[in-house]
């Protein structure tokens, strides 16, 4: 198969005879490895077919008329693009992927607390996708991912309950990872790893389980309400019925909310790990930013109002929910700092995954910065459910958590396959999506001021040229996104082999071999040092030895 | 393709202050997302492996700067916070002495009944230069009410009202939005708000009009003359439906001698309930008392009026809501 032999015994070689026997090493393994290599072939494909989804709203789009769909698919397409995308390729994404894949190795583990509860996750993730897309075939859901009462629980004609099926299900999957990590760095971390020299992608991952933990049962319970009350009409959410519609915002937005950040924390912790060990330094502030992680975490479940603010809540509870969001900004604006400072007196090289991380500086910078815009309540209530929010949530949720799970899979790439990948490429592709992504987004900003709502069909007139560059901009980011499919897969058979330490980076993962042995660690390591313990003199070194030619 | 805006109309009195916090935000981010990409960049390059740099004595962390790039966007939020949260209190507190103008959301149009009783759908004329209070509700399910030219929007909930005004400073056209995604034909739940003088706007209101009722139906025009020999029909209409439509008055009786409370100048007044609470009599305190008596009962009533659950139209209850408050009205003059 590859042209040249990897390294060594390696949890990617099978001894298997049959194919039985291989598709049981791998359906029924309990390697975090290559549950990770499940978990990212799977995920994968759902974020194709989110992509999908997306592509055809934003063809309609081009038009100020319904003319490729008409009104009922096109509520389907953004509904099923936002189910897929948020429950089944953000929420799991970087966790699933990256975590199940670094968090042992990175703690010095052999594998998670509990290995089987691991694959089990996986097969629920598995069962819930197909919950979501057999509701999705079979005439699809129309209540958007929100699943706002009482049009959701009694009005909505559509697959309501098997999509919310799919999605309560998935909560388990996310739930079951969610403990795993937190047992896992609380009780497998390898002698001397202690917790002030853990990697901050570890931090990072405890404050996303911890979200994980506490604020996914909400959602479940409240699917489930709504499941009640459209199945047997009870009252819980629609007035006619004695309920109140209000309740059911107040329970979804509980979990949402600090949803959101169970998005962005894992992408936060990547781009910590990218950006010590592009600039060959330690990270600046590395307490500054553990903790702002776990702030984040914290303050995050104190907010949800604040996507009620015309929802008829009270004056006063506006006011406080606008008071708390400005505050759950600044630990988001700590790490930017930090970031930025880690990048003075550093060896800064351009390599693919550091372009990613300076991508996400740039886009998170502006989704963080107009969140602040939507938490001031006289702002919000003209820009809240126009293109306005949305720009909001794609700069934060692509331009931040889907950069950071790009720059995350190419840097450890040469980890989970032993390959390098082009590095041409890599960086052709992390640009063209950084332009593509602000060309389709950004227009969003102004025709959401100008007023156009969200989730509509057909439009006036005058938003149309608005429209028709955010739809050219998504072209060109579809290609950014196709172009690392090819050259990703491509590297498995001509990439060159990584070697244990490509990158030269310090941290447990980086030193055993690539792909790492089935069992991690022949022994486990004593840990002695800090996370990123690049000698003092490590990047003067690094520039030192640079020569024309060199990587840039 | 008729014109190409990139900023919205300003067509209400909240519309100059909105967009100043708006400016004021773009400015400040600016700094922040303006400036600081440059400094990444400067670093960037300044920085890159290939350039000769000082590299030595370096610094991991730092508590004053620590402090102070938390403390100074702290401030900065702050202040917004504060300009945004007064800007916010006028926005949801109207003026006494409002104009009040009904509207009712539902699957896919909005309804609007006007004082006089002139009724229009998916369409809502307005008089500038006089704050206008929209009383709305909605039959089904969430719709929301969005005027972009006068940056104001409400949710509009099925069972309750929720309430939203303006005052809207430029006679013209603008759009009429249904911001809550509400099914199908969401995206066609828009109209048109039409600002006029007052002058124009009293001709408008007293020029017959075909009445479409919520459901669809229509009923005949409305005779002028009749309007101005009656006063306002919207309130004749609740005083009938109290007087002998449901029969509400052979309990309220204006001379308190009824089983019921009387109920004049009840509306923005505070009751006493029976458990020792005091509440506000607003639109919703009303309605609740109509059609879910038991929930709050007044202090020294007995709890025995019957629910109207199910017997009142959203129309009818707005008409109820006009008799009700014009009971105040006529009380405090
Ligand atoms: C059988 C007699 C009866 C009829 C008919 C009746 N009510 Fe009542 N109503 C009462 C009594 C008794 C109370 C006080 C106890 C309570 O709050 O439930 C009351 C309370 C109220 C209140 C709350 C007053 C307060 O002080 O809090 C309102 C408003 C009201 N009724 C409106 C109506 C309207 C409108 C109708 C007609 C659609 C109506 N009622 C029909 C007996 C009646
Ligand atoms: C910097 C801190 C942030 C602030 C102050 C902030 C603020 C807000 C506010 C106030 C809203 C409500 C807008 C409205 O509905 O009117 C909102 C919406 C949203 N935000 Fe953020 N946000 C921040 C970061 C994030 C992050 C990190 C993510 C995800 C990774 C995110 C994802 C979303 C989403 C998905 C919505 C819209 C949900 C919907 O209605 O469908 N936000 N944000
Ligand atoms: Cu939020
Ligand atoms: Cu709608």
């Amino acid at each position: 198969m590859a042209t040249t032999a990897l390294p060594g015994h390696n949890y990617l070689q099978d001894d298997a005879s049959t194919v039985g026997a291989w598709f049981k090493s791998w359906f029924l393994t309990v390697d975090h490895k290559r549950i990770a290599l499940l978990y990212l072939l799977s995920i994968n494909v759902f974020f194709l077919l989110g992509g999908l989804a997306a592509t055809v709203i934003r063809v309609e789009l081009i038009t100020p008329q319904g003319d490729l769909l008409s009104a009922d698919l096109y509520n389907r397409a953004f509904t099923l693009h936002g189910i897929i995308m948020v429950f089944f390729f953000l929420i799991p994404g970087t966790p699933a992927v990256l975590g199940n894949f670094l968090v042992p190795l990175m703690i010095g583990a052999r594998d998670m607390a509990f290995p089987r509860l691991n694959l089990f996750s996986w097969y629920l993730y598995m069962a819930g996708g197909l919950f979501a897309l057999t509701a999705a075939i079979f005439g699809g859901v129309d209540t958007g991912w929100t699943f706002y009462t009482p049009f959701s629980s009694t009005y909505a004609n559509s697959n309501v309950i098997l999509t919310i099926a799919g999605a309560f299900i998935m909560g388990f999957s996310s739930i079951a990872t969610g403990v795993n990590f937190i047992v896992t760095i609380h009780t497998m971390r390898a002698p001397g790893m202690t917790w002030f020299r853990l990697p901050l992608f570890i931090w990072s991952s405890y404050a996303t389980s911890l979200i994980i933990v506490l604020a996914t049962p909400v959602v479940g319970i409240t699917l489930l309400l709504v499941a009640i009350e459209r199945i047997w009409g009870v009252g819980i959410f629609d007035p006619a019925l004695g309920g109140d519609p209000l309740l059911f915002q107040h329970l979804f937005w509980f979990y949402s909310h600090p949803a959101v950040y169970i998005m962005i924390l894992p992408g936060f912790g990547v781009i910590s790990e990218l950006i010590a060990a592009f600039s060959r330094k330690r990270v600046f502030g590395y307490e500054f930013i553990a903790f702002s992680s776990m702030a984040i975490a914290l303050l995050g479940f104190l907010v949800w109002g604040h996507h009620m603010f015309v929802s008829g809540q009270s004056v006063y509870a506006g006011l406080v929910f606008s008071f708390l969001t400005m505050l759950v900004a600044i630990p988001s604006a700590i790490k930017i700092f930090n970031w930025t400072a880690t990048l003075y007196k550093g060896s800064i090289s351009y390599r693919t995954p550091m372009l990613y991380a300076l991508g996400f500086m740039g886009l998170f910078v502006i989704g963080g910065l107009t969140g602040i815009f939507l938490g001031i309540v006289a702002i919000d209530i003209h820009v809240t459910d126009t293109y306005f929010v949305v720009a909001h949530f794609h700069y934060v949720m692509v331009g931040g958590a889907i950069m950071a799970y790009l720059g995350g899979i190419h840097y450890w790439w040469p980890k989970m396959t032993g390959r390098m990948y082009s590095e041409v490429w890599g960086g052709i592709s992390a640009l063209i999506i950084f332009v593509g992504f602000n060309m389709t987004f950004f227009p969003q900003f102004v025709v959401g001021y100008l007023g156009m709502p969200r989730r509509y069909h057909v439009y006036p007139e005058e938003f149309q040229v608005l429209h028709v560059l955010s739809s050219a901009g998504a072209t060109i980011l579809a290609i950014g996104f196709i172009i690392p499919i090819i050259y990703l897969t491509l590297s498995l058979w001509t990439g060159k082999e990584a070697g244990n330490n490509p990158w030269d980076a310090t941290g447990l993962e980086w030193q055993v071999s690539s792909p790492p042995p089935t069992h991690n660690f022949l022994e486990i390591p004593v840990v002695t040092t800090e996370a990123y313990a690049y000698a003092p003199d490590a990047a003067e070194q690094d520039a030192a030895n640079w020569r024309p030619g060199s990587p840039l | 393709m008729r014109d190409f805006p990139l900023f919205p109309e300003q067509a209400s009195t909240f519309a100059g202050p909105v967009d100043a916090l708006y400016w004021t935000l773009v400015g400040l981010s600016l700094i922040f997302g303006g400036v600081l990409p440059f400094i990444i960049l400067y670093l960037m390059v300044r920085y890159h492996r290939s350039q000769k740099a000082d590299r030595t004595n370096q610094v991991h962390s730092s508590l004053p700067l620590e402090l102070t790039w938390t403390v100074i966007p702290l401030v900065l939020v702050l202040a917004v916070f504060f300009w945004g949260a007064f800007l916010y209190i006028e926005i949801r507190n109207p003026p006494d002495r409002s104009l009040e103008i009904y509207v009712i959301g539902k699957q896919w149009m909005w309804h609007v009944q006007h004082p006089n009783g002139k009724r229009e759908n998916n369409e809502l004329h307005v008089p500038i230069g006089q704050p206008v209070r929209l009383v709305m509700t909605s039959q089904d399910v969430i719709h929301s009410f969005y005027i972009p030219a006068f940056r104001v929007k409400q949710d509009v909930l099925p069972g309750r009202y929720t309430t939203m005004w303006f005052e809207a400073t430029e006679p013209g056209e603008y759009h009429l939005f249904c911001a809550e995604y509400c099914g199908t034909e969401h995206s066609l739940m828009v109209g048109r708000v039409v600002a006029m003088r007052m002058a124009d706007y009293e001709r408008w209101l007293t020029t017959p009009g075909e009445i479409i009722l919520p459901d669809g139906s229509t009923g005949g025009a409305v005779a002028s003359p009749l309007v101005g020999a009656i006063g306002d029909p919207m309130v004749l209409a609740g005083s009938q439906l109290f007087a002998t439509g449901l029969g509400c008055a052979s309990c309220h009786r204006n001379d308190g001698l009824g089983i019921g409370p009387n109920l004049e100048g009840i509306y923005g007044t505070e009751v006493r309930l029976d458990n020792g609470e005091l509440v506000f009599a607003d639109e919703n305190y009303l309605r609740e008392s109509i059609l879910n008596p038991a929930a709050k009962v007044a202090t020294g009533y007995a709890n025995v009026m019957p629910t109207y659950d199910g017997q009142v139209s959203e129309d009818q209850m707005n008409q109820l809501l006009a008799y009700l408050k014009s009971l105040g009205a006529a009380d405090a003059e």
